[in-house]
């Protein structure tokens, strides 16, 4: 066990875990966060993804020790409660998803990609989600909020 | 008429092991169910998809009015993410005249709503949305309400008018009264009333509309509480350590191999059930993987390869749905008979969350936080796995991910109760990937024969069905816990398999719950003709044997694999007589509204009337078709017909569906948004199955176990265009939409398919080698 600090959300946070620990257990159970979800642990699915330095990275298979100076940003710190971030407000204006369980995918994927590729196409943005599963297949939701918010990014 | 709390209630309470007080604070109004007894005899086949439990007779276990007017309604039916949370809520505002912003509602949990058996088979519009259970407490409420207001004002209750959580007089609306002051924290003390009226859908303001999903903002901003995020003081973290392979027993356990881990709390075995307790989820993983077990060797497994031969000869349980007795000699003497087998694989639920659950048992009283379906049912079995009585075992429903049918949540339910007893502490327990898809209920696997005698018109005079499909366990229902993995290692035997040939003849009417029946037969047994077809010599014959893995509904169970049958033979008769596929169904149809749903679709679609396959073919390069199938769902439960279209890239065997139009009747439409977001999913999930997934298995274990081993569609791959036509049926009874379209979308490609090559596919899944198979054998 070693007390690592990270930063999640815009806040440090301590924790005094077994260093080869995937990051997902971390934010999962010591510090509570219900945005990353175990889906498969073998990062097939995307279901714990978070932005790490502003890439899209699977928590369920990176040990929290290599993230410990990264700028880490869940789903929910995404935007506020008042305020969602634009790309949820477009996930809840399409209703985009049915049991919800793999947002953190889908949106944080889309998000880091479309942050780069600003103007990126529909073939593209579907390539960015080539490893990125959602059983209920809400796939048609999906992109459409995804299109909304990639033309409120350029406009 | 009203007093505070029953008896009954107050006990109920108490048997749940906490306070009414708590209740009262945290809802705001009275709570007023209890446990059912009785039920346990009361559940039919192991396969029961639709089981509706008891429901209640008593306003008050349904509705409660706080003195705010605050309207808090209990349900048995879940959302897992079909909507259907918002849809209920819509309900009860629409009928107790009160905005959607002043109604509460809890469902599935065993301690306060009523037992609706389990959620499923798109079962719940038609419970809950019709003339019974919510949607006649919510009208019964209303009426009792206003008769309150009749006494309280001295008007009659036809010169009354309720609106906006108010009775007011019609010709003078300042004389009026509110819920709250007529009820308010008081019980009605009133019995479901069957003659109250259920409010028309033309004059409906809330129900009927797309109101946004409740949850949504939730599920966006990642704060939703799934199952997984439930946290309970002083919670353990558990894993299974499943055999590894079926009928492996445990020979030994060392739990020295763990002695190191960090965190571990304890080493469980229980019959053939493993699992261990750690402080962190880290802990427990790390234990699981470490933990030594000598396991024997389990039962060989049959050839993956000749399994659809093999189950042709296994023992089975036959049933005779329908037999008109004329068959055999029907057939002899037609034109002609044509024929073809169809295969359809084991398939997964594979929820993408792993399974999860939270127990909290006591010496005395247990909590459990599950995902299942089937809050009564498992509240029942689970106790029966630990040595408690139903009444001290609390089921709360709490989300998982989507499930599509029996997935992990049942077996998950008692992994954890298990652990939790064993250590006396509350335990979370989530399985790991490869425990949820090596050993869930698979989707049943089936080969069915097909065989039409036609006349010399081409018209079809007899329908010969035979099919042979393999099952085990199931949903445990009340009392068979041993149709699920976790009650078999515990030593519980599933559902026993009572081989039975030949089959009696039919003596009840069709039900065509499982859509065995074609739609094209006319379904007559003895006096009654439940079919919606024309077809009046008719055999429908179906042979069940026993699997080697677990089996259980999984989204459409049954109606797909049976489906994909039917509707691919009725395009491959279409072809033999050279018919228009759209017009020779609706030649054999005698049904208006299945009749209607194809029409929508080829009309919206720009359905060119011909035979297929399209005149031209090449056979290279990519060549594009279009394919059409339809189905009653469960014989009566929504009428749908869909249109897709394909490209075939005939050099690599790949497809590319590239427009799907669904057309849909389920009734009154409760919220045309909610039954799109369905109708579209299904259809995709439906590729998914139709294009990539199926079991694997080697000669000892399940070799499907993660998502590179079990196909699944990405978000990113190339979704077609999909237009969806709902038909609103104002006057007829509210059916269900979660499971139509991908009953129908299997056999609308593989019939386009062969419009764009001529070649016919009559296995799922369509993977490029076997589209390139089917293509070069083509003649």
């Amino acid at each position: 066990m070693s007390v690592l600090t990270l930063r999640v959300n815009g806040r440090a946070r301590s924790i005094d875990v077994d260093p080869a620990t995937p990051l997902l257990y971390v934010l999962s159970d010591d510090l509570a966060l219900r945005g990353p979800k175990f889906g498969c642990g073998l990062g097939q699915c995307g279901a714990c993804t978070v932005i790490a330095n502003g890439e899209a990275i699977r928590s369920c298979v990176t040990p929290v020790s290599s993230v410990t100076s990264a700028e880490i940003t869940t789903l929910e710190g995404l935007g506020t409660a008042e305020r969602p971030h634009a790309i949820q407000q477009a996930f809840i204006d399409e209703q985009a998803a049915q049991c919800g369980f793999c947002l953190s995918g889908v949106i944080l994927t889309a998000k880091a990609f479309l942050d780069k590729n600003p103007r990126a196409t529909d073939d593209q943005i579907q390539q960015a989600l080539s490893g990125v599963l959602c059983r209920c297949f809400g796939n048609v939701r999906m992109f459409n909020a995804i299109r909304r918010y990639a033309k409120g990014v350029t406009a | 008429m009203t007093r505070a709390l029953t008896s009954d209630a107050r006990r109920a309470l108490h048997d749940a092991g906490f306070s009414r007080r708590t209740f009262l604070k945290g809802s705001g109004a009275l709570i007023v169910t209890f446990g059912v007894v009785g039920v346990a005899d009361r559940v039919s086949g192991v396969f029961a998809q639709g089981f509706n439990g008891t429901g209640s007779t008593r306003l008050d276990s349904w509705i409660a009015i706080a003195t705010d007017g605050t309207v808090t309604a209990y349900t048995g039916k879940c959302d897992f993410g079909q909507g259907l949370y918002t849809a209920q809520m819509q309900l009860v505002a629409e009928e107790l005249c009160v905005p959607l912003s002043r109604v509460r509602l809890i469902q599935c949990d065993t301690s306060m709503t009523p037992d609706q058996g389990t959620t499923s088979g798109q079962q719940s519009h038609p419970t809950n949305f019709n003339h019974t259970n919510l949607a006649l407490a919510a009208a019964t409420a209303r009426e009792t309400l206003i008769k309150l207001a009749s006494a309280r004002l001295g008007t009659a209750p036809a010169d009354l008018v309720a609106k906006d959580g108010t009775v007011s007089v019609r010709a003078t609306p300042s004389r009026n009264v509110d819920y709250g002051s007529l009820v308010g924290g008081k019980t009605f003390e009133v019995q479901l009333d069957p003659q109250a009226k259920r409010r028309h859908p033309r004059e409906w303001t809330v129900l009927g509309t797309a109101v946004p999903r409740v949850d949504m903002r939730a599920l966006a901003m990642g704060t939703f509480e799934f199952v997984h995020n439930v946290t309970v003081p002083g919670m353990l973290h558990g894993r299974v350590v499943r055999p590894p392979s079926p009928g492996a027993a445990v020979m030994g356990v060392d739990e020295a191999s763990v002695r190191d881990v960090p965190g571990l709390v304890k080493v469980v075995v229980k019959g053939n059930f493993v699992g261990v307790v750690a402080e962190k989820p880290w802990h427990a993983t790390q234990a699981a993987a470490r933990l030594k077990v000598n396991w024997s060797t389990g039962a060989p497994l049959p050839p993956q390869r000749d399994i659809y031969q093999q189950i042709r000869k296994e023992p089975s349980a036959d049933t005779l749905l329908v037999d008109s007795g004329d068959v055999d000699a029907t057939l002899k003497s037609a034109a002609t008979v044509v024929r073809a087998t169809y295969q359809h694989p084991y398939q997964m639920h594979g929820s993408i969350g792993s399974s999860c659950a939270v127990a909290d048992v006591q010496a005395d009283k247990a909590t459990l936080w599950s995902a299942t379906q089937s809050a009564y049912p498992t509240r029942n079995t689970t106790a029966a796995i630990l040595g408690m009585k139903p009444d001290t075992v609390r089921v709360i429903y709490t989300r998982g991910a989507g499930c599509y049918g029996i997935n992990g949540a049942d077996t998950v339910s008692y992994d954890a109760a298990i652990l939790s007893q064993a250590v006396g502490k509350p335990v979370r327990v989530q399985l790991s990937r490869k425990d949820e898809m090596a050993w869930e209920n698979y989707g049943n696997l089936f080969t069915i024969d097909q065989r039409v005698g036609l006349d010399s018109s081409g018209m079809i005079v007899a329908w010969d069905y035979e099919a042979w499909s393999a099952a085990k366990g199931g949903r445990p229902g009340y009392n068979t816990p041993g149709n699920v993995v976790t009650g078999t290692l515990l030593g519980l035997n599933p559902a026993p398999f009572n081989p039975r040939t030949p089959a009696p003849p039919p003596t009840m009417p069709l039900n065509n719950g499982s859509n065995t029946a074609p739609s094209y037969i006319a379904g007559r047994v003895r006096d009654s003709q439940n079919g919606a077809g024309v077809v009046r010599s008719e055999r429908v014959l179906s042979h069940r044997v026993r699997s080697p893995f677990f089996t259980g509904p999984l989204r459409a169970p049954e109606r797909l694999q049976n489906t994909f049958a039917h509707e691919c033979f009725m395009d491959e008769v279409a072809v033999h007589v050279k018919a228009d596929p759209v017009a020779y169904r609706l030649r054999h149809l005698n049904h208006a509204r299945l009749s209607e749903a194809i029409r929508t679709a080829a009309k919206t679609a720009n359905w060119q009337a011909r035979p297929s396959p399209r005149p031209g073919i090449r056979n290279t390069g990519v060549a594009s078709g279009r394919g059409i199938a339809c189905v009653c769902y469960e014989g009566d439960n929504g009428y749908v017909a869909m249109v897709a279209e394909v490209d075939v890239n005939q050099d690599t065997g790949q497809l590319r569906v590239t427009r799907l139009v669904v057309a849909q009747d389920s009734g009154p439409i409760s919220n045309p948004d909610g039954m799109r977001n369905q109708i579209e999913g299904g259809a995709l999930q439906g590729m998914s199955r139709a294009l990539g997934e199926a079991v694997t298995w080697d000669d000892e274990k399940v070799t499907s176990i993660d998502w590179r081993t079990y196909r699944s569609l990405p978000v990113g791959f190339a979704v077609p265009k999909i237009e969806t036509v709902l038909i609103n049926q104002t006057d007829e009874e509210a059916c269900g939409s979660g499971e139509t379209s991908i009953t129908v979308v299997s056999a609308a490609i593989g019939n386009a398919i062969f419009d764009a090559t001529g070649a016919r596919i009559r296995e799922v899944p369509f993977t490029p080698e076997r589209v390139k198979a089917a293509l070069a054998a083509r003649t």
